[in-house]
């Protein structure tokens, strides 16, 4: 199996530009909907899709993914849906990666060996799975990667210089800096301040890193882009199904054309300073 | 005793109790667990924390609570010996206390200037507000609206012990749902705050630090009964929602294999209604909050709403240590119904004129069952973790009776 993220980051880097990382929720506001959204992602700019496996209880979700998965789950949304809303997007699109993004129970109850066969067959790239920390390694991490899925681990703001090698440790694919202490879509972090953690943790990795949480405007995406390898988007998009959810995929589109606006506009020290 | 012969060692290093526990928590809270965890560790090695703490229980929360012989329910069941440990006399009127004081003491230690918690029955958000007057120390307590609505006059008390009571409106609106909130927040201000968790659940280590803090129920009923009877007891019994009153009783007792526990779920409206918290009696293991127990959960991993006319016991999960103990055959755990638990709080008014909490009800409905069939010179001990001043006004709901 090519390997989508690897190579989209290559290509990537190769155009000397960040990428726009765009996530939504499975199954919101409902499954046709959903489905639509989905496949309109890369035509209006994402360079790597998280697709978010709703789950009742999301500790680390702001309120609007929240809702989100609430409303998912309300429409029927299921893991198995999750899973075969991946399959028929990828007979439309094997280079956009996707990255399934969640918790982990949903996974545990489906049964780890059946999921990663399943995500497998069904053309899943990477995972982050925001309740398994580097030392639950051997519940999904080591197995996924054994699969050849990805396994994108998270670094905060609390992950010091003592930590940063464990989280690295199984890392793949790429690392989610997130960029505040908190949960998603609140804040956005100063992003002098994530030019410095950035230049930190790549000291440790050579793995591109895409930087998230809170970033919600144009402005701000182009801010992060000059220095991230990658720009992660989720809050604002969630948001704009919310507002419009019998027109969620025109809405999403139309936002997600004006944040690559933003990220395409950065101005790159790889680029002699120009855009 | 060596470790394989024993029930008392877990959990291991990374926070297991066999299977279950562990630390499922998102990575911006991986530091603070592993220092929590290293303060707890140098804490417990030291006497001065030991005896400020046991200072603190006995002059603060009014330690050893009673062991109380309850000859009137004893006579009306007409079998066991029936006693009565009563820490629903203990300062702020329940066992939630005891593991406040510990860890109120661990935050200080840490040097952490803001407390947060969350409450269910409002017990908890009680005793975490008392503990933060008491060492003046900023409180927010995440409450669900519905039980805000069920447990008014708890609300008011913290209100005027100075913490701030937030409401939490995501999901169903109950203890899980402040679980939830209260991790949020956690995350949110990981510098300056302390998370006073009030069970024996959530991410490594709480399970274990809140039981250490907890034991002291089951060291003084050792103690007590020894006294009175000469004798260990042969049945302990105590109500479990996440299970901490009756983990603190349990531990000290779990290497006695003649002394029987069993721990009694909430049944809610009966559990094959599916209207219940029986986490044990009718879920499956999964992973939530930190730690992988129990929970009741649908065919897609998403987690059920509980049910409970306790607010205290209404929660979709359970320990991890008594997932494990469940598993391994050590404890028992029952499950009995809100009817039940009515008629066992009235039964205890009546009889004994003490006004019983509705979760340690739920205990006593069970020795209802059991006590008949069991001989005079049996000794049962069960647990009466919390007064029923908070629960007169949902008993009198469900009773018809307009107050």
């Amino acid at each position: 199996m090519s390997n989508r993220i690897e190579a989209r980051f290559r290509r990537l880097a190769e155009e000397r530009r960040a990428g726009l990382v765009t996530f939504v929720t499975a199954g919101d506001p409902n499954p046709a909907e959903s489905r639509r959204i989905l496949a309109d992602l890369p035509r209006a700019g994402a360079d790597v899709i998280e697709l978010g496996m709703p789950f009742s209880d999301p500790m680390a979700d702001g309120p609007a993914i929240q809702k989100s998965s609430l409303r998912a789950l309300k429409a029927g949304q299921t893991l198995a849906e999750t899973l075969a809303m991946v399959a028929e997007f990828r007979s439309g699109d094997d280079a956009t990666p996707i990255v399934l993004m969640g918790y982990y129970n949903p996974i545990f109850s489906y049964g780890v060996d059946r999921f990663l066969e399943d995500a497998t067959g069904a053309g899943v790239d990477g995972l982050i799975i925001v309740d398994l920390p580097p030392e639950a390694d051997s519940e999904l991490c080591l197995p996924a990667r054994a699969c050849g899925i990805d396994f994108i681990r998270l670094a905060t703001p609390t992950t010091d210089d003592r930590r940063l090698p464990s989280v690295l440790r199984n890392a793949s694919g790429f690392l989610y800096y997130v960029s505040i202490t908190g949960i998603t879509g609140t804040r956005v972090g100063e992003s002098d301040v994530v030019a410095g953690a950035l230049a930190r943790i790549r000291a440790h990795t050579t793995l591109p890193i895409a930087v998230g949480f809170g970033i919600r405007s144009p402005e701000q995406a182009s801010r992060i882009a000059e220095t991230a390898d990658a720009v992660v988007v989720g809050s604002a998009l969630v948001g704009a199904v919310e507002q419009a959810p019998g027109n969620a995929a025109a809405a999403v589109s139309e936002l997600v054309e004006e944040l690559k606006a933003g990220v395409l506009s950065a101005r790159r020290a790889d680029q002699g300073g120009r855009p | 005793m060596d470790q394989s012969n024993t029930f008392r060692s877990g959990p291991d290093e990374d926070g297991h109790f066999g299977t279950y526990g562990g630390r499922f928590v998102a990575e911006t809270l991986m530091p603070l667990i592993l220092d929590l965890e290293e303060h707890y560790a140098a804490a417990s090695r030291d006497e001065t924390f030991w005896s400020e703490f046991n200072d603190l229980l006995k002059h603060y929360v009014g330690r050893p609570s009673p062991l109380t012989f309850a000859p009137r329910i004893t006579e009306r069941f007409g079998g066991a010996k029936i006693y009565f440990k009563r820490d629903e006399l203990n300062h702020t009127g329940a066992h939630k206390i005891n593991n406040c004081i510990g860890q109120i003491l661990l935050a200080r230690r840490m040097k952490k200037t803001r407390i947060i918690a969350e409450t269910g029955a409002g017990q908890h958000g009680v005793a975490t507000a008392t503990v933060c007057a008491r060492f003046g120390m900023p409180c927010t307590v995440y409450m669900g609206e519905t039980d805000i609505e069920r447990q008014q006059p708890n609300v008011f008390r913290m209100r005027l012990l100075g913490a701030e009571v937030r409401p939490v409106r995501s999901g169903t609106c109950t203890l899980k749902d402040a679980m939830n909130e209260a991790l949020r927040d956690w995350v949110a201000n990981v510098e300056d705050t302390f998370y006073i968790i009030g069970t024996v659940a959530g991410p490594h280590p709480y399970p274990a630090l809140v039981r250490d803090f907890q034991a002291v129920i089951g060291n003084e009923v050792r103690e007590q009964i020894l006294e009175a009877e000469g004798r260990l007891p042969d049945t302990l019994v105590a109500c479990i929602g996440g299970g901490s009153n009756a983990m603190g009783l349990f531990h000290p007792f779990l290497d006695d294999p003649d002394v029987r526990l069993i721990g009694v779920e909430a049944g809610g409206e009966g559990v094959e209604t599916g209207r219940h918290a029986a986490s044990l009696t009718a879920g499956r293991p999964g992973v939530l909050h930190g730690n992988r127990t129990y929970l009741l959960q649908n065919d897609d991993g998403q987690i059920n709403d509980a049910h409970s006319i306790s607010a205290g016991l209404d929660y979709p999960g359970i320990g991890p240590e008594h997932a494990w103990l469940h598993d391994v055959g050590r404890v028992e755990y029952v499950s009995v119904t809100d009817t039940e638990a009515l008629a066992a709080f009235q039964l205890c008014t009546e009889l004994e004129g003490i006004l019983p909490a509705l979760e340690p009800s739920h205990a006593l409905a069970h020795v209802a069952k059991l006590a008949p069939d069991l001989p005079a010179d049996h000794l049962l001990v069960m647990n009466l973790c919390g007064r029923g001043d908070k629960d007169v006004f949902s008993v009198a709901e469900a009773l018809g009776v307009e107050l």
